[in-house]
């Protein structure tokens, strides 16, 4: 039987680099299930038999934040056979903090006091001997960083895990701790045996999880609550705040006389570097200026290159034409190599195009997070963002977004609120990205006479479909139920570390062409077989972009759904269809559908700013009305993003329902903007009023009155002072 | 009542007691500010909230609605 160890601790606290330092390559990353957590989990190097679980970096075991419940129910049902607790040297106090609960769970528990090699630089002293015999369990000094002492304390966490010897909980005052007996005796049986100590301290807090898994009888949840209330009564506090308070004393006791600091108040190299990156005047020249260079190289120059290189170059003129050439040879049937080639090569070629933009970028974010600038973005923008629901790490996602959804999506991890992360993937695609810029510039060519303020607007657009959203999102139920404090600790800065951003670097990527690369190649072959059969004269292989393809006889029919919008021809709903495979797809399949007959031309027409040919496209799909051609753009520009980004969104999000949540609100968010925006547009320019118009009077009412609604259900917890303001 | 929101940058402050409930209230125990801590207001963010304070030797953010629920004095 393999040994289990769970590594625990907070965040900062070096446990990832401990993980990778004690797990080397063996590590396995994915999600909890159903939450967007993460979950990392490795085989040790050479013990092939001691599997460690990296647990979410928590700085508690409350029920309130998906990180802490995934820790918990882990630690409570799976009871892994030991626990490694790491725990930062340099912040002892906070951190000792999750170790009086993880001790409370009686499973056999090793402490790593990790940044030795910083405690000893500040000159200052902690006893090990001394406070491992204080917390009844083995203390082992470690520098993660330098890999000293990082084995000895995972054989300590065996050993421990062998010997079984249990964990002793941290003792509290006389009065909490008869209070908490009492509830010990009284529920009996019923506490799970081996977590007796840690449910009875849970529901002397009123902990919602464990009163739900315990579920007491009426009686005997009065009689508990008599007895809380008795306690609470006496120390004058409500319960969950009197354990907090044990917990700090309890911690402040240990550390009596054997845990020295020398120069406690001094100023730190940390604290320098923080005097002029957070500094009022300088902090937002200094945060625009990583973010221009973030951009400009991720993105920009190098980023642009890469997926021009892998799209254009090694996919489109190298591998699909040597396939293509290669299985003609082999005598294939050109249906056969239309599927492989174009279908199945083109989509994988499609998902690789992103993968070193991708690693660019997540190599500039790892960068950004291990040396503890992450946070200060989140300190510098919170107050912005907060006004419309989103956190201020979302700042970093949006602005990568407008180069590309994909990377932007997953750039969303860094932000460590469930509830906002899942926002900000709800809204992240609203910024038009580098695709969907041929779009708009098409759009203004044929019909605005190449118009700069037809980009400026699409932004704009963008912009305020992601601050609407926000403030409507923020207020339905899945976003009030659970409150997303910011509450947020200012890491020291520190140098960053090769391994750990490599690591990180590769882990982003790789899990990107892992689970998006199946939704987008599975996708790409449904697209390649609808736009290569047709039903004319019996199903067959009539070649890519037929005009007797499934995809144009979907589209008839689909375009049904767009008149209302003012572009109800099978062209434009073919167009946006393909627009999901690549949003630079619309552009070519509007030249090859119109009398132009060339889909690169309208490409390179598009390019290059020439509008005089681009009227025909203006003319033969959108009737030369300026209306129905830029709502057919704002459509576009906010509906459902290309399957590389619904990849994304799938992989990000880990839950089916909130994916097709996501991508559902999406579609219908552009479905009602470009109605409002074409009706209203229709009434005042011509005077016309139908159906649709009163459908698009009735979408502004609606839009208002979720902008301004009261937010649904008790969010009177999301701010603790709004409470005692409200009152 | 004297809150942690009216503490000016640069003064210190010993929390009283914390109102409110729930996970906010909850986050801010957790995160050390518990009855008799001392804080250091350090810094409000460039556009004036949240504000930074050093509470049992680290740096924690808070947003001024927030600091608003503890009580000091």
């Amino acid at each position: 039987m393999a040994i289990r160890i769970a590594l625990a601790g907070n965040p900062n606290s070096g446990k990832t680099t401990l993980f990778n330092d004690l797990t080397g390559a063996n590590a396995y990353v994915g999600n909890w299930p159903g939450v967007t957590v993460e979950k990392k989990e490795g085989r040790m190097k050479k013990q092939n038999d001691v599997i460690l679980t990296d647990l979410p970096g928590i700085y508690s075991l409350s029920p309130y934040t998906p990180e802490e419940i995934v820790a918990r129910n882990y630690l409570l049902e799976q009871s892994p056979d030991a626990i490694l607790n790491i725990v930062d040297g340099t912040n002892l106090e906070r951190n000792l903090y999750l170790t009086t609960q993880l001790l409370e769970t009686g499973i056999p528990m090793v402490i790593a006091v990790n940044m030795m090699d910083v405690v000893r630089k500040n000159g200052d002293s902690i006893n090990i001997a001394e406070l491992g015999s204080r917390l009844g369990c083995k203390v082992i000094e470690i520098s993660a960083l330098k890999g000293e002492g990082t084995f000895a304390a995972a054989q300590a966490a065996v050993s421990a895990a062998k010997s079984g010897k249990k964990a002793l909980p941290p003792k509290f005052s006389d009065k909490v701790e008869s209070c908490i007996s009492q509830i010990e005796s009284s529920f009996g049986n019923m506490l799970p045996q081996s977590f007796g100590r840690w449910y009875a301290v849970k529901l002397f807090e009123r902990d919602e999880k464990a009163l739900e898994k315990l579920n007491p009888s009426g009686e005997l949840r009065s009689r508990t609550e008599k007895q809380i209330t008795d306690c609470e009564r006496e120390m004058d506090d409500d319960s969950e705040s009197i354990i907090t308070n044990e917990r700090y004393e309890f911690i402040a006791k240990t550390l009596r006389g054997c845990y020295k600091k020398k120069n406690a108040g001094g100023e730190t190299v940390s604290d320098k570097i923080d005097r002029v990156v957070t500094n009022r005047i300088l902090a937002l020249p200094i945060f625009a200026l990583v973010m221009f260079l973030v951009y400009k190289i991720s993105i920009g120059t190098i980023g642009d290159w890469t997926v021009g290189f892998m799209n254009d170059t090694l996919f489109g003129e190298w591998i699909v034409p040597a396939a293509t050439s290669g299985l003609e040879d082999l005598g294939c049937a050109s249906w056969l190599v239309g599927l492989i080639a174009d279908g199945i090569i083109g989509g994988v070629g499609a998902v690789l195009g992103f993968v070193p933009q991708l690693l660019i970028l997540f190599l500039m974010l790892s960068i950004l997070e291990d040396i503890g600038y992450m946070a200060r973005v989140a300190f510098i923008m919170d107050r912005i963002f907060r006004r419309f629901g989103l956190s201020g790490k979302s700042f970093i996602p949006m602005l990568v977004s407008s180069g590309c959804g994909v990377p932007g999506i997953m750039a969303s991890r860094t932000i460590e609120q469930e509830r906002d992360r899942r926002m900000t993937i709800m809204t992240t695609c609203f910024v038009p990205c580098g695709a969907k810029m041929p779009i708009v510039g098409l759009i203004a060519g044929a019909l605005f006479g190449g118009s700069a303020w037809v980009a400026v607007s699409a932004y704009f657009i963008g912009v305020a479909a992601v601050v609407v959203s926000g403030i409507i999102l923020k207020k339905t139920k899945p976003f009030t139920g659970e409150p997303a404090p910011f509450v947020m600790e200012l890491p020291a800065y520190h140098a960053p570390t090769a391994v750990n951003i490599l690591r990180a670097t590769w882990e982003r990527g790789w899990s990107f062409i892992k689970r998006a690369g199946t939704v987008i190649v599975a996708a790409s072959i449904v697209i390649w077989v609808l736009n290569s059969l047709t039903f004319e004269g019996g199903l067959h292989y009539i070649g890519e972009g037929d005009e007797k393809s499934l995809l144009n006889a979907i589209g008839e029919v689909i375009a049904v759904v767009f008149k209302p919008l003012g572009f109800g021809n099978w062209q434009a709903a073919v167009a946006t269809v393909l627009g999901l495979v690549a949003k630079e797809e619309v552009v070519g399949t509007f030249g090859s559908l119109t009398s132009m007959a060339n889909a690169d031309l309208a490409m390179e027409l598009v390019e290059a700013g020439d509008s005089s040919k681009l009227t025909l496209i203006g003319q033969e799909i959108f009737g030369g009305s300026g209306l129905a051609a830029y709502s057919f753009m704002i459509f576009n520009l906010l509906c459902a993003p290309c399957f590389a980004a619904m990849g994304a969104i799938k992989r990000e999000m880990n839950n089916s329902k909130w994916t097709f949540a996501a991508i559902g609100y999406m579609c219908g968010f552009a479905y009602i903007v470009s109605l409002i925006v074409y009706r209203l547009g229709m009434l005042f320019t011509e005077g016309s009023f139908t159906v649709s118009t009163a459908a698009a009077f009735i979408a502004v009412a609606a839009l208002i009155w979720l902008l301004v609604r009261r937010p649904s259900k008790s969010v009177k917890v999301k701010s603790a002072a709004g409470v005692t303001a409200d009152a | 009542m004297k809150t942690l929101r009216e503490i000016a940058v640069g003064s210190t402050a010993t929390v009283v007691k914390l109102h409110g409930e729930g996970a906010v209230k909850r986050r801010i125990m957790d995160m050390g500010l518990t009855k008799g801590t001392q804080v250091y207001v350090r810094k409000s963010a460039p556009l004036g909230d949240p504000i930074e304070l050093t509470v049992r030797g680290y740096e924690l953010s808070l947003r001024k609605d927030d600091a608003a629920a503890v009580e000091v004095e």
